[in-house]
């Protein structure tokens, strides 16, 4: 029993002369391959050869400025001093330009100019690995579904970072580069914005994403359950149907009454996982372009509940002299 | 190399399980929690019980002075140069600086306001700060009784518990300017301050919001009246600020959000507890008390009374509140001492003292 429940993958397969794959069009294949223990608890433990490729290198190089320009500027916030860099480095963070430079291309450098080479270095690597990412595909003549995975969450970033602050005609609407920082500047946006939680693409985003979990708990845990029955060959028994696949179909039909097939719930997967980011985006870019205060707009379209008033009336002590709430 | 693995893993697992137990502040149960809004709306306030008894205990307010005689000569006759409760009875004066010996310098005793060679002497700075602030309690007292302080009222102790200089006083905060920056990068946020609850918000944002009288009224709000865009709204950055002062408000009261808002709509004021008006008005009572009564005592203050910018220290929530919803438990402390719950002093007294700068002030 205990064989499919270790959290490490238990066999290890270490062949004489390492694996180089299938051949292939384009051989750019840099190192001797070689096998790690380590490696082989969490995958394969062959590391190696990699596709190295100019656009490769220059994505890698490219996320190293970024990564420079946010570290160093996290080290000037804190004087150059090395002890309160380690010790504040979780709230340490590089801002965008304030509000006053608008959609500027480059302000003062410490006033959000060094933000904004950052992130044109980071987008670029993104960009950059996106494509090799597709061409490696290709090249492999392989489907294109991973990168197109990808390029759903690279749509989260560029709204985030650069088509939503765009349209609102300021840098300042853009999300900071730190740890802390992010994510209060998370929670600011949905104070700011009436609620997120009423934003129905961010119900849609929620629900994706949760559902995302589910599907790989639910999947995960039926292949490693069949797996004494030769379910990890699942692909294979998308057409050829062996008894894990039944057993494993059975289980499901009998717990929910309806099972998924050994393609279908692939399917799901990827489409959960790339709607999550997707409608997570829509959901984003709506925020302030569009829709002002997302409690409102509920209340407007019947979405919110009300609830009792269990105090006295308690009003706004501006009153009506042109308050805002 | 497997060996070494297994080693190392359960060195690093052995000790994040003990760091853990150490370092995370848990809150172990029982919990005490109690519900504040209607049901399914999340209004809880969660402590546990340890934490609330130590918290009432740490907040015990002093068994009040016995009476004094109402008779008798006036204070302003019996000793000179007696400004803000000359008109009390000798008796009755001589109890209430008792208690202020109690409240505010219990160690240090008369001494630390008066010179004992000339009682009456305006010598030492600590005397002409004290004088003020009994002004500002009868101005608390008077003024905001009825939109903050109620019943409670306020006196010495409410705020300094038995030390000269209160605990939860606050100063500007310049980040790291002082050290050499000639500007503070990243909008003035992004270090941990206890200001804004450790976060990594606007570390500077009691200064915009309390610390002086003449504040927009609208500053702090941010969220829009429309649910669609009419026009040019207010950035995240002004939304930070405010979170990072409802973080101060939070912190101070021991209270969360759902104390005063009701979270799924935190801006509108007809889903708020009753509590959001009182704090409402507790935003204007310290601006106000920052404004008139602690700014202009800055060229009163020694140097080393003054914050890294030179400003005088200030008020804030948790100056009074010290973590609780209601400072010393809600006590009434006001009752026992009704020469502190009415302005006794003429407006012309209620000038600030005269900033003559201490010997030792540089020059």
């Amino acid at each position: 029993m205990a064989y499919y429940q270790n959290i490490f993958t238990q066999v290890q397969v270490r062949p004489l002369v390492p694996e180089q794959g299938v051949p292939v069009a384009t051989e750019n294949r840099i190192g001797r391959p070689f096998n790690s223990y380590l490696a082989g608890l969490f995958g394969n433990s062959q590391i190696g050869p990699i596709y190295g490729g100019y656009i490769g290198i220059l994505s890698g190089v490219c996320f190293l400025i970024a990564f420079e320009i946010v570290g160093l500027n996290m080290l000037a916030s804190v004087n150059w001093d090395p002890v309160q860099f380690v010790r504040q480095l979780p709230w340490l963070a590089l801002e965008p330009p304030r509000p006053e430079y608008g959609l500027k291309i480059l302000p003062p450098l410490n006033k959000g100019g060094w933000w904004l080479i950052a992130g044109f270095f980071l987008t670029t690597s993104i960009l950059l690995w996106w494509v090799r990412m597709y061409r490696r595909a290709r090249a492999l003549k392989i489907g294109t579904h991973v990168p197109w995975a990808f390029a759903s969450a690279i749509w989260l970033y560029l709204v985030l970072g650069f088509i939503r602050p765009i349209l609102m005609g300021s840098w300042s609407e853009a999300v900071p580069f730190g740890i802390f920082p992010h994510l209060d500047w998370t929670a600011a946006f949905s104070l700011r914005y009436g609620n997120l939680f009423y934003n129905p693409f961010h119900m849609l985003s929620i629900a994706f994403l949760y559902g995302s979990t589910l599907l790989f708990a639910m999947h995960g845990a039926t292949i490693l359950a069949t797996s004494r029955y030769g379910a990890e060959r699942e692909i294979d028994q998308i057409v050829s149907r062996g008894t894990a696949t039944e057993r494993a179909a059975l289980f499901w039909r009998w717990t929910m009454g309806f099972n998924a097939t050994m393609e279908s719930i692939h399917r799901w997967a990827w489409w959960f996982a790339v709607l999550t980011t997707l409608t997570g985006g829509i959901g984003i870019i709506l925020t302030g372009t569009v829709v002002d205060n997302w409690y409102l707009w509920a209340v407007k379209h019947g979405v919110a509940p009300s609830y009792p008033q269990v105090f006295g009336p308690v009003t706004d002590p501006l009153g009506a002299s042109g308050a805002t709430p | 190399m497997k060996s070494l693995l297994v080693v190392a893993g359960v060195v690093v697992a052995a000790f994040l399980t003990i760091a853990q137990f150490g370092t995370a502040g848990w809150s172990f149960p029982p919990i005490a929690a109690q519900q504040h809004g209607f049901r399914g709306t999340g209004m809880d306030q969660i402590q546990t019980k340890r934490e609330a008894v130590a918290l009432k205990d740490a907040n015990q307010a002093p068994a009040p002075a016995d009476p004094a005689d109402a008779g008798g000569d006036k204070a302003g006759t019996t000793y000179q140069n007696v400004q803000v409760l000359k008109d009390l009875s000798t008796e009755q004066f001589n109890r209430v600086m008792t208690s202020m010996t109690e409240w505010v310098a219990p160690e240090q005793g008369c001494t630390y306001c008066h010179n004992t060679e000339n009682m009456a002497s305006d010598d030492l700075y600590q005397k002409k700060v004290a004088r003020r602030m009994l002004q500002m309690t009868q101005y608390i007292n008077t003024n905001w009784k009825e939109k903050h302080v109620n019943g409670s009222g306020v006196t010495c102790y409410t705020c300094h518990r038995g030390q000269p200089v209160p605990k939860n006083i606050w100063f500007e905060n310049p980040g790291l300017t002082a050290k050499g920056l000639t500007q503070p990068r990243n909008n003035g946020q992004n270090m941990a301050s206890p200001d804004v609850g450790l976060a990594s918000l606007p570390y500077d944002t009691l200064t915009e919001y309390l610390g002086k009288k003449d504040v927009n009224e609208n500053a702090i709000r941010v969220n829009a009246t429309t649910a669609l865009p009419e026009g040019k709204g207010k950035p995240i950055q002004e939304a930070e600020k405010t979170y990072g002062l409802m973080m101060h408000m939070s912190q101070s009261l021991g209270v969360n959000c759902t104390y005063c808002h009701n979270t799924r709509a935190i801006s509108q004021w007809s889903q708020s507890t009753p509590q959001r008006t009182t704090a409402w008005y507790g935003i204007r009572m310290v601006r106000a008390l920052n404004g008139d009564y602690l700014e202009p005592l800055k060229g009163t203050f020694p140097p080393n009374r003054l914050g890294p910018t030179g400003d005088v220290p200030k008020v804030g929530c948790g100056t009074c509140h010290n973590g609780q919803p209601k400072p010393l438990n809600g006590a009434h402390v006001i009752d026992a001492y009704p020469e502190l719950a009415k302005a006794t002093a003429s407006a012309a007294d209620a000038k600030p003292a005269p900033a003559s700068p201490p010997a030792d002030a540089p020059k």
